[in-house]
């Protein structure tokens, strides 16, 4: 019984996690999925969401700035706020330029948040990085307060899938594909595609942000280590690609699955002794990679394709506009 | 035996049709112009040549031999050069340098090559260590066509050489197409200059809407009113 | 004025000429195959791991071996190419920046795997500064690393301008469509393009190690300083991106002079934002750098 409770509470934390990771995915998918925008500085936007929510909820501590005590719905929000604010400072270096620069970019400012982070001390407490993070439901009894924890999850989740999946079949989205289909002839329709993929980006690092948020009541510690490249920015672009750009459904399942497959292939390799147990777990990131290298020459549609809303009026070729 | 033939050619852009089935042929020696309307397909028609389309019917054969769909960089091995209407230099290489890429595919000395290119080119034999992007229209399209001729190819393909030159730049490009043509260096020149451009051809196509609509030598395309009424400005040529 | 020297002007020249060879990698593939290579940094370090073991095998000094790790590197990043790039070739280029993002954690997880994530160093022992005037010193390894980058860039510079292979990577950085029309083997000069940047990765890798130590985060540091000379020296201008290393190597070092007071101008601790800074300010100001380069 006791074995089965704990396969129990395994699978209620693989799904958290899961879910979490899934905000993340529909976040990128926003971004990459719909407008074609890469990128790679996940991590960055992550841990700006776990450190405000982190720093606004936790109570009076000598080692970083906080006791602020706020609720959670106003750390949450001012996460996002303060994610946006600089995603959108970003994009205005970048989004004229070609996906690569935003590349570059966002990769850099997530290092530069590594750097305060650490350096910062006052406000972060630095390496050691901030605990006793309080937990929304933590005062219920053991499983509720997981299964409240998990609960919260999914429903966010699910009311950003839906949120999403409107904003993709309205005129908007219908815009945003135009713009990653064909700059040009969105720009001869008069689009200005800059300001839709500010938007894009803008609302994707939110989405980063509130995961972030999550993931930092949800350990209730939040390190530097957050902003570690591999287990944010990588896997979730794994996620996506696996589970399919530009579909809603397969950021989720991608977010779910390789989430899945991480997390138990570390069950896997922490049985082994020690060293071995280090090594393995570099050829697990090789594998991941690799994965993700497969499905972009194999399977680039990844496991749910892309589905295209359905045009109001179908437009002959030989009636567009011509010239290009 | 046709230098170039292209024989009910189909084929465009992705999805998008653009030649509905265009044929016309170069012979030994020949200078044979296109002509035509905006958007007619005359570039595209030369991209077809240089298997810079995935053509869907028809036939490109060079000296009898089927070189259709014949990958762009295997095209030249043949003997083919192609100066696009467009970027058809390299801006940040010398004009010395241009000419070397030119004689990429060469595996002998082209040295004697590029002497007497100069001499076709006076003012290239001047400016030659001089960054090609900084040269003056008619300069560059000199660049290109030099570039070109470093093949010794079988056929020449000129896509509007003379667009957006002046007069005299126009005049001297015409007259250097005739110097090359007389070298035995068979030509095919889109034009826009089509009066000019006719009188030194030996024939002539006009592509309409991805077809041909007439062809004939080239003082016939001059003197058909209909021809005239069309591309050469009203009234036939004097 | 002589501390200054020393302490900082020297140190960060050494620092820029090591970014300098990194970031000639980097404009030269963003140039020729039109894409951001983010595994330059790992290129960089599994090429230091290369020579260190067989620095451990020959007892040979590091820059005897250099040649054959450089080989070695190289061969590697060719593999690279033909298995995870190529297949993108006639894709939007975003695909092989997806793909070498991904290639940047699996070089950097099988050099942890083989070699372990403790430090090392690669020369032992601690070298007597050399004394010129009584009171400028340079150590032996600075001189060094200066000279051996002034070479490699005139090897560069001779490639470039005198070869027909070099002729061709400046022609197909200008227009690979009309390099391709004019006949030009694009894929050999994708792998010329391939064989001087993993050459000059490892030098600078290499460089990086005598000058501080081995760790394998060492090439996803030097990534952004790389990307940032080569956006200040203009895409496609090799010797922008030395000018771009060498600034940038400079400006890191001495931020943290007491220019004021006598506290550090710039927090230590952020010096790795100094590049990110000057490539956002270039970013803003002038995309296409300070020579000129492309701007995609
Ligand atoms: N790369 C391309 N992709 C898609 N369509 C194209 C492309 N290039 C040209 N077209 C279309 O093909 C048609 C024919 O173009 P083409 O360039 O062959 O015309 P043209 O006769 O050379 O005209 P011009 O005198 O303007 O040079 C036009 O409708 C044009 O919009
Ligand atoms: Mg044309």
């Amino acid at each position: 019984m006791d074995q089965f409770y704990g396969i129990f509470l395994y699978v209620i934390s693989l799904l958290t996690m899961g879910g979490i990771y899934a905000i993340l995915a529909l976040g990128l998918n926003i971004q990459w999925g719909f407008t074609g925008l890469f990128n790679a500085g996940i991590a960055g936007f992550f841990a700006i969401g776990a450190y405000v929510s982190a720093i606004l909820t936790t109570a009076p501590s000598v080692r970083h700035l906080g006791g602020y005590e706020l609720p959670y719905i106003v750390s949450f929000v001012v996460a996002m706020i303060v994610s946006g604010i600089i995603a959108w400072g970003v994009g205005k270096v970048c989004l004229k330029l070609r996906a690569d620069y935003l590349a570059i970019a966002t990769i850099g400012i997530a290092e530069i948040f590594r750097l305060i982070l650490k350096n910062e001390t006052w406000a972060t407490n630095g390496p050691r990085g901030v605990s006793m993070i309080p937990k929304p439901f933590e005062s219920l009894p053991e499983p509720w307060n997981q299964l409240a924890f998990l609960g919260l999850i999914l429903a966010t989740v699910v009311a950003i899938y839906f949120l999403l999946e409107t904003a993709r079949r309205s005129p908007w989205g219908r815009v945003m594909t135009a713009i990653r289909e064909n700059e040009k002839s969105a720009m001869a329709a008069g689009k200005d595609i800059e300001k839709f993929r500010m938007e894009a980006f803008v609302v994707g690092c939110m989405l980063m942000a509130l995961a972030g948020a999550f993931i930092a009541h949800y350990l209730k510690f939040i390190g530097p280590n957050a902003t570690d490249p591999m287990t944010s920015t990588f896997l979730v672009w794994v996620m996506l690609v696996v589970g399919g750009s530009a579909n809603n459904k397969g950021a989720i399942l991608g977010a779910f699955l390789m989430w899945t497959i991480w997390s138990a292939s570390e069950i896997l390799t922490s049985r082994l002794p020690d060293e071995l147990a280090i090594r393995t777990a570099y050829i697990r990131i090789f594998l991941i990679g690799l994965a993700l290298q497969i499905f972009l020459q194999r399977y680039p549609k990844g496991i749910f394709p892309e589905v295209r809303p359905k045009p109001e009026r179908r437009v002959n070729p030989a009636e567009s506009p011509a010239g290009r | 035996m046709s230098v170039l033939e292209l024989d009910a050619v189909v084929g465009g852009y992705g999805d998008t049709q653009i030649l509905h089935g265009v044929s016309m042929k170069v012979d030994p020696g020949e200078i044979v112009v296109i002509i035509g309307p905006n958007g007619a397909g005359k570039s595209t028609a030369m991209k077809a040549v240089f298997g810079l389309l995935n053509l869907s019917g028809g036939k490109v054969s060079l000296d009898g031999e089927d070189i259709t769909n014949m990958p762009p960089e295997q095209v030249v091995r043949h003997g083919v050069c192609y100066v696009p209407q467009t970027s058809n230099i390299f801006p940040s290489l010398t004009v010395e340098e241009n000419l070397e890429m030119g004689a990429f595919v060469r595996e002998d000395d082209f040295q004697p090559r590029l002497l007497e290119l100069y001499e076709v080119f006076p003012p290239l034999a001047e400016k030659r260590k001089q960054t090609a992007g900084t040269l003056s229209g008619g300069q560059r399209q000199m660049v290109a066509m030099a570039k070109a001729m470093m093949l010794e190819p079988k056929i020449l393909l000129l896509d509007e050489p003379t667009a957006g030159l002046s007069p005299k730049y126009r005049g001297e490009i015409f007259s250097i197409v005739k110097t090359v043509n007389a070298t035995g260096t068979p030509i095919l020149m889109v034009e826009q200059n089509a009066k000019q451009a006719l009188k030194i051809a030996n024939r002539g196509y006009v592509l309409v809407d991805g077809k041909n609509k007439f062809e004939g030598s080239g003082q016939n395309l001059l003197d058909d009113p209909e021809v005239a009424e069309m591309f050469l400005g009203g009234g036939a040529a004097a | 004025m002589i501390e200054f020297l020393n302490f900082y002007l020297i140190p960060g020249l050494v620092l820029g000429s090591i970014y300098a060879l990194g970031a000639i990698g980097i404009t030269l593939t963003f140039s020729i195959l039109r894409f951001a290579n983010f595994a330059h940094g790992e290129t960089m370090l599994l090429g230091v791991y290369i020579t260190w073991s067989l620095v451990q095998f020959s007892g040979l000094h590091p820059l005897i071996v250099l040649p054959v790790a450089a080989m070695l590197t190289v061969l590697a990043v060719l593999f690279i190419d033909r298995a995870f790039y190529k297949p993108f070739r006639a894709s939007p280029t975003i695909m092989v920046v997806i793909a070498s993002f991904g290639m940047m954690l699996m070089i950097r997880s099988v050099v942890q795997f083989i070699w372990g994530v403790q430090l090392k160093g690669m020369t032992q022992g601690i070298q007597r500064p050399m004394v010129f005037f009584d009171s400028l010193r340079i150590s032996p390894k600075h001189v060094m690393i200066i000279s051996a980058t002034i070479v490699l860039m005139l090897a560069v510079h001779y490639l470039l301008s005198r070869t027909k292979i070099g002729k061709a990577m400046r022609a197909m950085s200008d227009s690979p469509e009309l390099a391709k029309l004019t006949g030009i083997d694009t894929e050999k000069v994708v792998r010329m393009t391939w064989i001087v940047g993993g050459a000059l990765a490892t030098a600078a890798g290499v460089f990086l190690a005598i000058d501080t130590h081995i760790d394998t985060n060492m090439g996803f540091k030097m990534l952004l300083p790389m990307f940032a000379a080569a956006i200040l020296g203009g895409i496609g201008r090799p010797f922008g991106a030395v000018a771009g290393g060498l600034i940038i190597g400079v400006v890191e070092e001495i931020s943290s002079y007491p220019w004021i007071g006598t506290e550090p101008l710039l927090n230590p601790g952020y010096k790795a934002g100094v590049a990110f800074a000057i490539m956002i300010a270039m970013l803003l100001w002038r995309p296409s750098g300070l020579f000129k380069g492309k701007v995609f």
